[in-house]
This record gives C-alpha cells, structure tokens and sequence, in this order.
C-alpha cells in the first residue's frame, strides 16, 4: 500500500491512514538499525539529496544515515557551502539539482510553507525536515512512534506539550499528528508564546504548566530558544524556568508511568532539569533512534523500494 | 467648433451621481457628456450600440502604483494606464512610492508629462507626505499641490510619528487637498507577512494583528478631528477600523475611505488553501471572515465610500520565493469589476447600483472633483460593461505588467466591454486602441 501523498510537507495535511502505514512501516525496518552489517539495498541507486538552510544536526545526520542504512546515495548542501550564498533562488537550487538526478529533497528552511513552495517547483518528492515556525513533520512522527511503542497505542492518551508553541514547528506536527491519531493535547507557556486558534483545532490550552501535566501519559517539553527573550517574550530565563520549566516536582502530577520527551537540543536547567532529562521517565535517546526509523520509512515509502 | 459626437445607443445607464438606472443614450459631444436620455436625437453622430449592456461613468481608482519613475520593469505609467483602459476605469491616482519618490513639484510634473505622452486615460498623482517617504520631514506639498499632486500620502508606509502626521493634516488644509493614510502601527505589524489568527497561528507564519491598523486609524481619526484636516483612510482592512470611522464621521469629521477588491472578496484562509501562494501576501494583508464580513457591509451602507485596487505590480522574481521574502501587494485594475459583480452583486451581497457608485461617484467625492458622473457638461468618462460575458482570469493576458493577480484561473462575470476617456474610445471588445 502506497502513501497517498506525494510529498511530506505537514501533518496537518496527512491523514490518520497514511500515519499509521508510516508507522507501522517504521516499525518493522527499525531493526536494520540494530544488525551487524547496517545496510539493506532497498533504495540502491537512488539519491537522495537534504538542503540545510539551517544548522542541524541531528536532523540531518538522522536522514542521511536513514539513507544510508537503504544504501541510497545522499548528498548533502547547506548554507555555507554552496551557490546559496551568492544569492541564487530557491527554484534554481533545486532545479539544478533535479537537472543532477536528484530522486528525493529533504529541505530544512527558516521560512515558513517554504517546502510546500519547493514542492510545486520539483517533480521529485519533498520531505520537509522544518519549514520556520510552520512544521516538522518528521519529528512528529518519531514522536508518535516513540509513544505508541512504549505505550502501545496512541488513541485515548493525554498529551502535555511545554513551552514555545508559537515560534515551534515542532509543536505544530505534533499536535496535528496526536489529534488525528485520537490523543488529547494539552498546550501550556508563557502567554506570549501561544498562538490564537488552538482551541479551534480541539487543544486545551492550560494556564499553568501544573494543571497541564496533571495525570498526563505524555509530556513534550520544547526548546526554548535565547533570543525569544531578546525578542521581548517574556523577561528573563531565569523566570522562565521559575514558571515554565519542567523539574521533578511538576513532572510528580503526572501519571506515575508519564513518557518525558524532548525533541532537542536541551537546554539544562531552563526549560528542563537534568535530573528529569537523565531519569527513568524519559525517553529522549529513544526519540533520536526512532527519528532514524522513521525516515527509513518515509525514503522507503515515497522512493518505492522493493524490499528483498 | 465641430467636435466629434458619439452616441452611445440603448444601453442600461447606471450614474449613481443621478440616481440613473434605466435603458438610456448617453450623447458624448468632444470630450464631454452633452446629453443622457432616452431615445436621443444625434444627427451625424457616430453611434455605439450598446443593447443588453450596462453603461456607467467611468470607474475611477484611488490607489495604483505605477511604480514609474524607478521601476518601469514592473509598471509604467503607459502600461498601467491600459490596464486601468482594460478594467473600465478613466481616472487612476498613483502613489508616490516611486524611485525616486513623488515628494517634489518636478517629479509630480515628470509623471503629468508620461501621463499626457502615454496615458490612455486620467493619472492624478498623489505626493508624498514626509521628504524620501522617510517620516522625517514634510515635504513641499504646497509646490507639488500646485504641480497637480491630488492628494498626499506616504503609502506603502506609515507615517509613524504622530507629531508629523498632524502637522500634514494642518498644513494640508491651506491647499484644501487632503492626506491618505496608510495606516499601520509598526511596532505592532513589525515583520508580520500575513493577518494574525487562527491561520498564522496553524501555519506558522508570523502575523501582523488587526489592532496594528485599527490604533492607526483611531490616532489619524483623532488628529483629524483637532486639525480639520481631510483625511482620507487607504485600503481600511479591520473590523475595528470601520467601528472608529464611523463614529468619527457621525461626528462631522471629515474623514473618507476605501476597501480594495481582495480584501472584500479573500480571506486569510486562502494562504493556507493555495499552500503559502505568495499572490496571497498583501499589506493590509487579507483579514479572517469576520473582517470581511464587516467590510461588506460597511461599504453596502456606504460607511466606506470606495473601492480602490491598490494595484501593486510586482516583477515574478519578487513573487517567485519563499513567503517571508516575497513582495506584499497584487495587481488589480483589470479584475476589481468581475470580481465584485460575480462575488458581490451576484451574491446578493451589494447591488449593481452601490457597486457602480463605489467605483465612481463616491470616489470622486472623496477627490472633490467633477468626475465619476454623466451629467451634460462633465468629462466623457465612460464604461460600457457586459455583465453576461464569463470569462477566466488570465494573468498572461493582461495589460499590466504585473503578474501577481490572486484571481487566477477564476471563472467571473461582468467584464468591461467599451472604455471611452475624455470622449476618446480607447478599449474595445478586450483590445486596446
């Protein structure tokens, strides 16, 4: 069964079938990851190319070794080592690529609805590995793997996402992936840093950070990044961490067998403490390896590879 | 002196300026209207049948760019003046947002003499407020008033600081012309791309509040009112906005506004429909439904006076990129009729009438100038609309330069057929003469 989209540009755009397939998919390829020879020929002579508009790293190094578990070619341009810098358009980048024989692009880029833009000007599929603040629907999925394979479903859970929600793309796949798998996300931040229309979509947005834990099956804490402060959010990281912070005595309201999640890179001691971050409850490391599961799956699902 | 005579022969005239809306000739005498009634006596006169159309004034815009002199590559003042043939309007006034700027006598004399060169049809243009558009000082707008500038404004942006635009709104009443506000607060707009809500809130796009326009137009309503000066409020977007103007207007202010044809008819959900589209970004930018909702009806009861386009030509390379460094603006004159009629009149929304009125007459209140009706004596400024015709939007076969047109492949009704200016046939059957 083939995925019905073409391309991976969000979650919201995704439905719950196509979900499941990419899960299910990922599920049964993550154990390449743990043989001796890492390395199935699923995706020979396929080239895959991840254009970085922005530094990452675990993004990018979990896509290429996603590529190179399947024995894909990859080839990776960022922002300082190509013609980007001398001004060239987005639609010139990736023509010249597609020109090259580029089967597939993985495209991270500041601008929000920037891969849904590259979309329309490249046949070859698109995986959006973080468009601005709009989504990152890779993450997503990892996420979504991770707590249905340590909790066995999805469906029925409740769901706390912490911090930043406004400037995150990693919320917004998240939420979007949750809801239509039948979770229940709660949201709580500084004010200043929720976006309207949560509600709308069926998100409790919760005041404190407290009431957001409450017995939850799940919490996602978000990065929360230094110049939001320059940016006059909210007035220093030390109260941010004060009110909004996730320490053991918050994580204490949730249930006793709560996941801890954190899509990285941590910030010790602000949004979250280290003593939580390297406890029993979280399953931050997990998240990194089933992200290379994941896009194992979406290479193999949109390149249609055989499976030998 | 002979002149050459044209009667334009049983056609629906629609003036709102008379409270016109019957099967009438309309009897054109050199550049002026000589008569409109029915069955016209017009020995030797050419005649134009027009049986089963509608003929109006000549349309008349408030808000063009006509990016000329500086950036001919996306418009000029000939290009623009057949776009504005092509959409029925006669009378188009052009920012001052040129390179470089309309801010003195010279330049607003430079875009007369294009005009007179290469204009099929009226070009008024609009001087700026502040030297170099910079918010700084005023510029000569007592020079430029004289040069023929109709009206004053930093369009394209705001003037930020309060004392400024007060003493714009004082020092214009010496010339009795009057200030278009573009009205948005900066520190509330800073760097938004699209309308703050629901939407920005789902795709991530950073978002420029309601409130960035309405606190303007209730501080430029304020000093309006303190002044006595005219103030005349650009492309009003919000809710709000309309709340204020019509509480200041019922106090006599004398304050005047426009809507264009995209915020009346788009809403921010079509930058999530056509998938970040970059035809979508426009400043005001397109409001949610509610905004819209008030914009309606705000302009059916004539709480707002006009519709203007803020045609905003763009070369593809500034559209052609990713949402957040695309230019704001769309392309307008040759679809603000089509659009209105097919999703405003044929909804039952606004009637032909208003329609006509708010491309016309009330804009030509709004300039105090003896324009945008067919009454014997006044410039023959015609349109001749056929609203039968259906046709679909081609941005390819425009007269504009422009491109950026968010109607795209849409299927409209109601497209000029005849555009005579100053009595001159200049568009006729889709062809410019």
């Amino acid at each position: 069964m083939p995925l019905k989209s073409h391309d991976v540009l969000a979650l919201e755009e995704m439905d719950a079938e196509d979900i499941r397939l990419i899960l299910d998919t990922a599920d049964s390829l993550k154990e390449i990851m743990f043989r001796a020879i890492k390395k199935v020929p699923t995706l020979r002579g396929k080239t895959v190319v991840t254009l970085f508009y922005e530094p990452s790293t675990r993004t990018r190094t979990s896509f290429e070794l996603a590529a190179k578990y399947m024995s894909a070619d990859t080839v990776s341009i960022s922002t300082t080592t190509s013609s980007i810098q001398k001004g060239e358009t987005l639609r010139d980048t990736v023509r010249t690529l597609e020109a090259m024989g580029a089967d597939l692009v993985v495209m991270r880029h500041p601008v929000s609805g920037s891969c849904h833009y590259l979309a329309r000007c490249l046949d070859a599929p698109v995986i959006n590995a973080g468009d601005g603040m709009h989504e990152h629907p890779t993450q997503g999925l990892l996420d979504l793997f991770t707590i249905r394979e340590r909790k066995g479903r999805l469906e029925g859970l409740t769901v706390a996402i912490v911090g930043d929600i406004l400037h995150s793309r990693v919320a917004r796949s998240d939420i979007w992936g949750l809801l239509k798998m039948g979770a229940r996300v709660r949201v709580a931040g500084p004010p200043t840093l929720l976006p309207p229309g949560l509600e709308d979509v069926g998100v409790r947005v919760c005041r404190t950070v407290e009431e957001a834990l409450q017995d939850a099956d799940v919490v996602q804490v978000l990065r929360i990044q230094r110049e939001r402060q320059r940016g006059g959010y909210f007035p220093s990281v030390r109260e941010y961490a004060k009110f909004f912070g996730v320490n053991a005595a918050r994580l204490g309201l949730a249930k006793p067998d709560v996941l801890l999640m954190h899509p990285g890179p941590m910030n010790r001691g602000v949004e979250i403490t280290s003593d939580i971050a390297d406890g029993p409850r979280a399953v931050i490391r997990e998240q990194v390896t089933n992200g290379v599961a994941v896009r194992m799956a979406l290479l193999y699902l949109l390149l249609g590879g055989r499976e030998e | 002196m002979s002149e050459a005579r044209l009667l334009i022969r049983g056609g629906r005239v629609v003036d709102p300026s008379q409270e016109l809306d019957a099967e009438m000739d309309v009897l054109i005498n050199g550049d002026r209207i000589e008569a409109v009634g029915p069955n016209l006596e017009a020995k030797g006169a050419e005649v134009l049948e027009v049986k089963g159309l509608v003929v109006a004034p000549g349309f008349i815009d408030l808000h063009a760019h006509l990016r000329d002199p500086g950036q001919e590559w996306k418009e000029d003042i000939g290009s623009g003046s057949r776009a504005a043939a092509a959409g029925g309007y006669t009378t188009i006034l052009c920012m001052p947002n040129t390179s470089p700027p309309l801010d003195e006598a010279a330049r607003i004399a430079y875009v007369l003499r294009r005009a007179q060169d290469a204009a099929m049809v009226r070009v008024l243009p609009v001087g700026a407020i502040s030297r170099g558009l910079e918010g700084q000082h005023l510029a000569e707008m007592g020079d430029m008033h004289c040069a023929g500038a109709v009206a004053f404004s930093d369009d394209g942006k705001p003037v930020a600081d309060a004392g400024l635009m007060r003493r714009a709104l004082e020092y214009a009443t010496a010339w009795d012309t009057f200030i278009i506000a573009h009205a948005e607060e900066p520190a509330l707009a800073a760097h938004g791309v699209m309308h703050e809500g629901a939407v920005s809130g789902r795709l991530g796009l950073r978002g420029i509040p309601a409130a960035a326009e309405a606190v303007m137009v209730a501080r430029d309503l304020m000093l309006a009112e303190m002044t006595g000066g005219r103030l005349h409020l650009a492309h009003l977007s919000t809710r709000e906005s309309v709340r204020w103007l019509e509480q200041y207007r019922s106090r006599g202010v004398a304050v005047t506004a426009e809507v264009t044809p995209h915020h009346l008819v788009l809403t921010d959900e079509e930058v999530a429909r056509t998938g970040f589209d970059t035809n979508t970004k426009v400043n005001p930018p397109l409001r949610s439904p509610e905004h819209r909702e008030c914009l309606r009806r705000a302009l059916a009861e004539g709480i707002i006076d006009a519709v203007a386009t803020d045609h905003a030509p763009h070369h593809p390379d500034d559209k052609d990129v990713e949402y957040d460094w695309a230019a704001f603006g769309v392309i307008g004159m040759e679809t603000a009729f089509p659009v209105l009629y097919t999703h405003l009149v044929q909804a039952g929304i606004l009637s032909l009438a208003r329609l006509v009125e708010a491309l016309t007459w009330g804009p030509a209140r709004v300039l105090r100038r003896h324009l945008g009706s067919l009454r014997p004596g006044w410039p023959a400024d015609v349109v001749v609309v056929d609203l039968k015709q259906e046709r679909t939007v081609d941005p390819d076969a425009f007269y504009s330069k422009g491109r950026n047109c968010p109607f795209a492949g849409w299927e409209l009704r109601g497209w000029p057929r005849y555009t005579i200016s100053a009595g001159r046939l200049v568009f006729a059957d889709g062809q410019i003469l």
